[in-house]
């Protein structure tokens, strides 16, 4: 399905969004709660009709072109998780700091909650749900997970496995420590980085076996 | 980091060990059940659910320390399309007394925290919950709110709340104390405030002594500081640290048919139900609490999160399901952290290093609301894990408006080796004495002693073989020659060496197992348990496993959901869970065994005894009729009574009845209680060693090597196991290398409340190829001979590495943790430590 040449507004009339800001003067008696770090995001969810401000575009997701209604500040991780219903991209601090939300973007890993989904148009978006093939065969890196029981709460799973997906499309045989470089930008509270590097260290041998 | 021809990717030493000898599941292997889910982002924590018509609700958080509501105006807000509702502090039911396992009533405190309060008590304490179409009309509400603040007086530092004159962080007192019997041991919130003369030496440093409410000791102290060799009183200082879950505390809720189905995050499926009733203060049979994965726990979700019942009540208001995220700030506020402690021990020692006499004080900053008990913690765990002669311990819990803490793995554990183990290598160092003998010395062995009498006797463990672990682990680690390296400073890089002792409770007893043969001839077994990724959930079942004699194929482990009927099980949290389900199961299976060979009885003749079970058979001893495990379930629905579940063993608790009575009829339901045998008190041991670099051109230092070698009892699960140790010893290694909190003092607002401020260790601050290794010496006190592993490493992993740094760079460095490179840089300048230890958030 070719994109929708012309990108039109749904609602000729989009919500503005007041600048916020917290002050610490609102320690002054009476002060207005300010809702610093709230997400200026609209959902979609089941059905709803379109939010104010939002257009139809198409993107590319796990081989599949997708058309969706996004916001001008839209992150992929939201249109993901909450329009396209692919919940395996986990939200674990919405601000570039935990790679939770890491997705591959034309094969280079990304934070989602930090990309601009109207910037990914024409371009290859891969989530955890696309890792394994259309028949259920786990990716490389998955089977050695599975083989290593790496990871414990596996909250910060899909991210570190499209992190080191990446990385290792890139960088075949890596050492451990460039295997750990690679996958740095990502955090893993369980701090079970030894079984995670255990474990990506046997996708690696398998992806270069595959 | 590769240098000194140290092999990359040399595999740790619990890789290629086998475990479980004459075990066909225990100490193997395997793929869990939950991990295909997960590796394919197919597992659904909290937010992945959706619901028809969901809306979505924002939290309002405190934005001052302490303040009484005068009003709040909500009509602006209420007015803008697609709001639906506001939830204030009005709406929060009261909290239900609760009833303890003994039949007694619990009063619910009045200084117990509410999921909204009137009152905040610390800067992002939940204020109100807005409802509304999606987040963004949440925001644009919230921005409409104006609230009136009278703003209260509050502390951020526990010390300078004892100081005389010095603020409370309530109105009506700033100290927990515990009632003597025959009081409820609820602690009540009292003013404690000490002298201008106990505080005389703080500006030199050392922690004020003032009046402390918990108090005990052992032996003759002054004896013991009389017959010491060397006596060292020194002032520790261990950081605030939030648990920061990957997951936050998100809640989704709907009702249906006058039930409540809540998804959240826990650490115990089972035990989370209740807390929700009692917070919810409704009735328990209507709720239904779905928790299948959990992105983290650590003892910040021991029941899951108080807020998780905001968007079930809004959604009750609003008939329409509702999720409420939360975001990573929010965390940082209501997600809870471990207490600082500020600790202060003098210790004698004999020559050989020896101790001889101990005493300990601390002052825990307990933050806003429930008390903290890590200061009689912490002594507890000294007590046992150096086994001195003589000890007293004075702890004092005080509040703060600081965010609430809860327990963090190794609560108080962790914090108590932390202010010992660098006295111990000062002390050692001054003796003469290598660091592993002076810990192999005073090591627990066997069934060691610990703590204060009760009635004249001190509890005992049920086993201790931390010596060995000890000693493998130095010959594991190349101690000695690691040790004795000369010379230890090569142009600006200096190398040190660290050891530590370390240990916590590793399990309890009197938990029910549940398990289903179904008519299929499949083993089912229910697991109250959470999924935290430990893989207890699923690991202990394995014990059940082995007692029938099954292989695991035919196992099936049902987990995560309320509704499908669970039995009574232990919290996830106190490192329990190995010990105590995996000895529930063992007693199901076993039971299962004996009703197996019932039925046999009852269909082929003869006495149940003539039968044994093998090969997922129940037969004739040496051969003849049997009946399978499918034809088995088959008959126990013929039969019924107690062989179906339509009669329960009086045993197990109520709500292992209540699940068996929804089981019945599925095929051979069997429950039991565990009531093995126990003498002691079940704790597990790690001895951890660490190897560090200091630049001392930079302060900056990185971590060599690390083993951790644990006595967990027998090794149920190696790959789990492995996960566990190295995972909670970079918990610990996190408070000596740089997690902790900073305030503005003069505001009271926190400054790192993100992760980039904050941050938990990533994977280039461990080194490469941490190790780990196991005994795998069963604990004779449990049928398994499994103990649990969660938190016994924490204080290990960081105790080891501030050893380790000071044998690197000298012992006048630093009198805090976490040690930041300024801490070195300066310190090493000056040749004194440079930051004051009870400067705290600074």
């Amino acid at each position: 399905m070719s994109e929708i040449p012309e990108l039109k507004t749904t609602d000729s009339t989009p919500k503005t969004v007041t600048r916020r800001r917290f002050i610490l003067g609102v320690i002054a008696s009476g002060g207005v709660v300010a809702a610093a770090n709230y997400k200026f995001i609209s959902s979609a969810v089941h059905g709803q009709m379109s939010s104010a401000g939002e257009r139809l575009i198409t993107i590319n997701v796990n081989g599949m072109q997708r058309r969706v209604d996004v916001m001008k500040q839209e992150t992929l991780a939201w249109t993901l998780r909450y329009k396209l219903g692919l919940t395996g991209t986990k939200l674990g601090c919405d601000r570039a700091e935990c790679g939770a939300c890491t997705v591959l973007i034309d094969d280079v890993p990304h934070y989602s909650c930090s990309t601009l989904t109207h910037t990914v148009r024409g371009r290859k978006v891969t989530t955890v749900e696309g890792l394994a093939s259309a028949d259920g065969k786990l990716h490389p890196v998955q089977q050695a997970v599975v083989d290593e029981q790496g990871f414990q709460c596996a909250f910060c799973m899909s991210g570190f496995l499209m992190s080191a997906v990446g990385f290792l499309k890139a960088n075949p045989n890596p050492t451990r420590t460039e295997l750990a470089h690679g996958i740095s930008g990502n955090l893993c509270r369980c701090q079970d980085y030894n079984k995670i590097l255990d474990a990506m260290m046997r996708g690696a041998e398998y992806m270069r076996r595959a | 980091m590769l240098e000194n021809g140290r092999k990359e990717a040399s595999k740790p030493g619990g890789k290629d060990r086998q475990y479980g000898a004459g075990y066909k599941l225990i100490g193997k292997n395997y793929p869990t059940n939950d991990l295909l889910a997960k590796v394919t982002g197919k597992a659904k924590y909290a937010e992945d659910f959706r619901a028809e018509g969901m809306l979505f609700c924002r939290l309002v958080l405190s934005p001052v320390p302490h303040a009484r509501i005068k009003s709040v105006h909500l009509d602006d807000a209420l007015a803008i399309p697609g709001v639906k509702a506001i939830l204030t502090a009005d709406d929060i039911p009261a909290p239900a007394d609760s009833l303890n396992d003994n039949g007694t009533v619990i009063k619910a405190s009045k200084w117990g925290e509410r999921a909204l309060t009137n009152e905040p008590v610390y800067m992002g304490d939940p204020i109100l919950a807005v409802a509304a179409v999606d987040e963004l009309t949440c925001a644009e509400a919230i921005e409409k709110i104006r609230i009136d603040f009278e703003h209260l007086p509050f502390v951020i530092d526990p010390l300078e709340s004892l100081r005389p004159g010095g603020p409370n962080a309530r109105e009506d007192g700033n100290v927990w104390v515990r009632p003597e019997p025959p009081n409820p041991p609820i602690p009540q919130l009292t003013e404690v405030k000490w002298t201008e003369q106990d505080f005389a030496e703080y500006d030199q440093g050392r922690l004020p002594m003032g009046h402390a409410p918990d108090e005990w000791s052992l032996g003759d102290i002054d004896a013991g500081f009389k017959n010491a060799a060397l006596i060292l009183d020194e002032t520790f200082i261990t950081p605030d640290v939030s648990h920061q879950c990957l997951e936050p505390r998100t809640a989704m809720a709907y009702w249906q048919n006058g039930k409540l189905f809540l998804h959240s995050g826990t650490q115990s499926t089972f035990q989370t139900k209740p807390a929700i009733a009692k917070w919810m203060n409704m009735d328990v049979d209507k709720i239904v609490f779905i928790s299948e994965y959990t992105g983290g726990g650590f003892g910040s979700k021991i029941t899951g999160g108080l807020t998780m019942i905001i968007p079930a009540l809004l959604s009750k208001k609003l008939n329409a399901p509702v999720m409420m995220r939360i975001s990573r700030e929010e965390e940082h506020c209501i997600g809870r952290a471990r207490p600082s402690l500020a600790g202060r021990m003098k210790i004698g020692f004999a020559k050989d290093g020896r101790i001889t006499a101990i005493d300990m004080f601390t002052v825990c900053n307990s933050g806003a609301y429930d008390a903290q008990g890590d200061g009689a913690s912490a002594a507890r765990i000294v007590s046992l894990l150096y086994q001195p002669p003589a000890m007293r311990q004075r702890a004092i819990s005080v509040m703060t408006n600081t965010p609430p803490r809860s327990a963090q793995s190794a609560p108080g554990g962790m914090q108590g080796i932390a202010i010992i183990e660098p006295i111990l290598s000062k002390a050692a160092r001054k003796l003469g004495v290598d660091q592993v003998a002076l810990r192999r010395v005073n090591c627990p062995e066997g069934k060691a002693e610990f703590g204060a009498a009760v009635k004249g006797k001190r509890g005992h463990t049920t086993s201790c073989f931390l010596k060995e672990a000890l000693d493998r682990g130095a010959a594991q680690f190349n101690w000695q020659e690691k040790a004795a390296r000369q010379p230890k400073r090569i142009g600006t890089k200096a190398r040190g060496v660290g050891v530590s002792l370390s240990c916590y409770v590793g399990g309890t007893v009197g938990f029910d197992g549940l398990l289903v043969i179904t008519p299929q001839g499949r083993v089912q077994f229910q697991s109250g348990i959470g999924n935290l990724g430990t893989e207890s959930v699923i690991d202990v079942h394995r014990a059940g496993a082995e007692a029938l004699g099954v292989p695991w194929e035919v196992c099936d482990v049902v987990w995560g959901d309320t509704s499908k009927h669970l039995p009574y099980t232990c919290a996830s949290g106190g490192s329990q869970t190995t010990h105590a389900m995996s000895r529930a199961s063992f007693a199901v299976a076993n039971e299962c065994k004996q009703k197996l060979k019932e039925i046999a009885a009852k269909s082929l003749g003869g006495k149940p005894e003539d039968y044994e079970v093998a090969n997922q058979r129940v037969f004739r001893k040496g051969g003849g009729a049997g009946l399978s495990f499918a034809q088995a379930a088959q008959r126990a629905i013929q039969l019924g009574g107690i062989y179906d579940g339509h009669d329960v063993t009086p045993d197990v608790n109520k709500q292992t009845k209540a699940s068996v009575a929804n089981l019945a009829g599925q095929g051979l339901v069997v429950s039991a209680k565990d009531k093995y045998p126990h003498d002691g008190q079940t704790f597990s041991y790690v001895a951890s060693f660490a190897e560090v670099e200091v630049d001392v051109e930079t302060g900056k230092y990185h971590i060599l090597d690390f083993l951790a070698y644990a006595d967990v009892g027998t090794v149920m699960h190696p790959a789990a196991l492995g996960g566990q140790i190295l995972g909670r010893t970079t918990l610990g290694i996190a408070h000596a290398i740089g997690q902790k909190w900073v305030y503005d003092p003069h505001y009271g607002v926190p400054v790192a409340k993100r992760f980039y401020q904050n941050r938990p260790p990533t994977i280039l601050d461990v080194p490469v190829d941490m190790q780990w290794e196991a005994l795998d010496i069963p604990d004779p006190e449990t049928p398994v001979g499994a103990r649990g592993v969660g938190e016994p490493p924490v204080g290990g992993g960081c105790a080891a590495i501030l050893n380790a740094l000071s044998d690197a760079v000298g012992d006048e460095i630093f009198r805090r943790a976490p040690v930041n490179s300024d801490t070195i840089l300066t310190s090493l300048e000056a040749r004194r430590p440079m930051q004051h230890p009870l400067m705290a958030h600074i």
